[in-house]
């Protein structure tokens, strides 16, 4: 810390202590915010666990806070025995590892070409590149091609191929290359390197912050998704991911709360739908591994997500 | 080539000669892209064809090349639908409710977090506001209708504070439709969209703080006149951005959370064409509905980077 720094700090201090009231005052009850916000952000994952740890018929009658009031394993059992459930894990949890896969290696290969200056089809790639984050042709022309042109639907494949590249995710690649010494490309390409090998061997190890970041943004896009399923593969059983599993139950309990609006109604139309407490259980099983991977990967995607934003 | 008539057009034109010999030398170079051009043309511009159904009476049996034309047929009919006109004020009141709510929280988040000292504290407080970012909008539903059911916390906490006595039905009334979507994104990315804002707070000039002090300015002072310069410009660009999304209300939580009770407020353009499109097989119109929101888009993105340019701000494009 440098001389002036320092006195313009000894400054600060004399003014603090001039005005006592108001920068006492001000941490606590910013502290006391941002705590206040803590619990409304986890109040409703805790409650989710509550009931989904909660008697099923007992949990009907709602109130239940952060502890579950009968405490019961009946939902996780229930779910537990279910072979879907397992076959539906399967299917969310392969396609979000091949997705992952296939996004690092077509994504990164693509913004080291993109990064070199000397490449003369980088301007027109780019353009071609960017211009899909604007322009979209929507949903209907989307689906005729996969479904219908290019006959994906009913099929594993439809997980993994309209879904292997993201030109955001390129971008932000391309920018964290283009930080990178330009020494190290072109000492190598003067040992007689080619360019797939100056990749390989010295860009590619040095990503590892960025594709971090990459791969948590795909990992957590391909195992959150349920309309895929939803529009290709709803008639396929085998097929079903665990998040679309979900919602057909959410839809099932929802139809029943929006029929019955006392809850005599609802205690009355249980029977024949989902009972809140199993559709919990699932929440919780299909969100546990995200628990378990972010908190790790935090550090990587702050800076990753700045190096997307400087420009787009 | 345009490159070709450049101020310095005869070196240009020289290097242009070899320019499927320079190509050539990188084929290492097109071997890692071409790939992914094919790619994206295939899955980002093939379907743009498809806009030609908007146009006609589409028949799958007859396909694109077969079914007969109709003008803008598609179009018309659109716009005599009560619920088309419903479903573009739903996404634009929705999309406006989002953006003020969004931006204003997490600004108003991001200089909180930033005055915060003690850095354990900090890093607590990011890492449980982003981990909703990282939930399915099936499990933010999921949750949102626990929370918000007539037995639900917030009804709960409501009647205690005897605000109201009666529980209040926030799911199955229309009117409240709108203002539940805007609170549920404002939960989920509210933590979210203060990394950009933060990561531009701290690239401000320290000693801006430190003048500022030495002259006397008060923490409130040096926030609204440190601070929020500093991010003003991220923040006409992520205005730009969000204009250019304005048509994009989402639908996976309409779709989700809506219901046949509160369809008249909950159904946007995109849970339109997807009931047309998908369920009712109508392509031709819900191609059109499509259609006509893409275009929008466009209009609105580039005008609201022309009036940022004309005002002197940073622009997008």
């Amino acid at each position: 810390m440098t001389d002036m720094t320092k006195m313009s700090q000894g400054i600060a201090r004399v003014n603090k202590k001039n005005k006592i009231g108001h920068d006492r005052v001000f941490p606590v009850v910013n502290t006391l915010i941002l705590i206040l916000l803590m619990i409304v952000t986890l109040y409703p994952v805790i409650n989710t666990v509550a009931y989904s740890f909660n008697d099923g018929t007992d949990a009907l009658r709602g109130n239940i806070g952060l502890w579950p009031r009968v405490f019961s394993l009946k939902a996780y059992e229930s779910i537990l025995s279910d072979n879907a459930v397992y076959q539906a894990a399967w299917i969310s949890a392969s396609k979000t590892v091949i997705t992952t896969l296939l996004n690092l290696f077509w994504t990164s290969m693509l913004a080291f070409a993109l990064s070199r200056r000397e490449y003369v089809l980088r301007k027109f790639i780019t353009t071609v590149m960017v211009l899909t984050m604007y322009v979209n042709a929507g949903l209907i022309p989307n689906y005729l091609l996969i479904s219908r042109t290019l006959s994906l639907s009913k099929s594993y494949w439809v997980y993994i191929i309209p879904t292997m590249f993201s030109c955001f995710n390129m971008i932000v690649i391309r920018t964290y290359i283009g930080g990178l010494p330009d020494a190290l490309v072109e000492s190598a390409r003067i040992d007689g390197a080619g360019d797939i090998r100056v990749f390989w061997q010295i860009i590619f190890p040095l990503c590892m912050p960025v594709l971090a970041t990459v791969a948590l943004f795909v990992a957590v896009g391909s195992w959150n998704s349920w309309f895929d399923t939803h529009l290709y593969n709803a008639g396929k059983k085998n097929l079903h991911s665990l998040q679309y599993l979900l919602k057909m139950k959410l839809a099932t309990t929802q139809a029943s709360a929006n029929a019955a609006k006392s809850s005599a109604e609802a205690l009355a139309s249980t029977t024949q739908t989902t009972p809140v407490t199993i559709r919990c259980a699932i929440t919780v099983i299909s969100t546990v591994p995200i628990l378990i991977v972010y908190p790790f990967l935090q550090k990587y995607f702050v800076t990753g997500m700045a190096l997307g934003s400087v420009k787009g | 080539m345009s490159i070709v008539r450049n101020a310095q057009g005869k070196e240009i034109r020289a290097k242009n000669k070899g320019f499927f010999r320079t190509l050539f030398s990188q084929w290492q170079l097109m071997v890692m892209s071409v790939p992914m051009l094919l790619y994206v043309l295939l899955f980002n511009y093939g379907p743009m064809w498809g806009w030609v159904t908007a146009f006609q009476d589409y028949k799958p049996k007859l396909g694109m090349l077969g079914s007969k034309f109709v003008g803008l047929k598609n179009f018309e009919w659109l716009f005599t639908r009560q619920d088309f006109i419903n479903s573009i004020r739903n996404t634009l009141a929705m999309s406006v409710i989002n953006l003020v709510f969004g931006t204003v929280s997490s600004i108003l988040l991001a200089i909180l977090l930033n005055e915060v000292r003690n850095r354990g504290f900090k890093r607590t407080v990011q890492t449980v506001t982003y981990l909703p970012h990282f939930l399915s909008m099936v499990i933010v539903v999921g949750m949102a209708q626990n929370i918000f059911s007539s037995n639900g916390a917030v009804n709960a906490l409501l009647m205690n504070l005897g605000l109201v006595r009666e529980p209040v039905f926030f799911l199955g009334e229309g009117k409240y439709f709108w203002w539940l979507v805007g609170v549920i994104n404002v939960w989920k990315e509210v933590g979210w969209n203060t990394i950009i804002y933060i990561s531009a707070m701290t690239a401000i000039d320290p000693c801006l703080y430190e003048a500022a002090s030495i002259d006397g300015a008060g923490r409130f002072h040096k926030i609204m006149n440190v601070t929020l310069p500093g991010i003003r410009s991220t923040f006409v660009i992520l205005l730009i951005m969000n204009i250019g999304h304005l048509m994009e209300a989402g639908f996976e939580i309409q779709y989700l959370l809506g219901s046949s009770v509160v369809m008249d407020w909950s159904q946007t353009i995109d849970v339109f064409v997807l009931q047309y499109g998908i369920s009712k097989q109508q392509y031709g119109v819900a191609t059109a509905a499509g259609m006509f929101k893409s275009i929008v888009a466009i209009i609105l993105l580039v005008s609201a980077n022309a009036i940022s340019r004309r005002l002197g701000e940073d622009t997008l494009i």
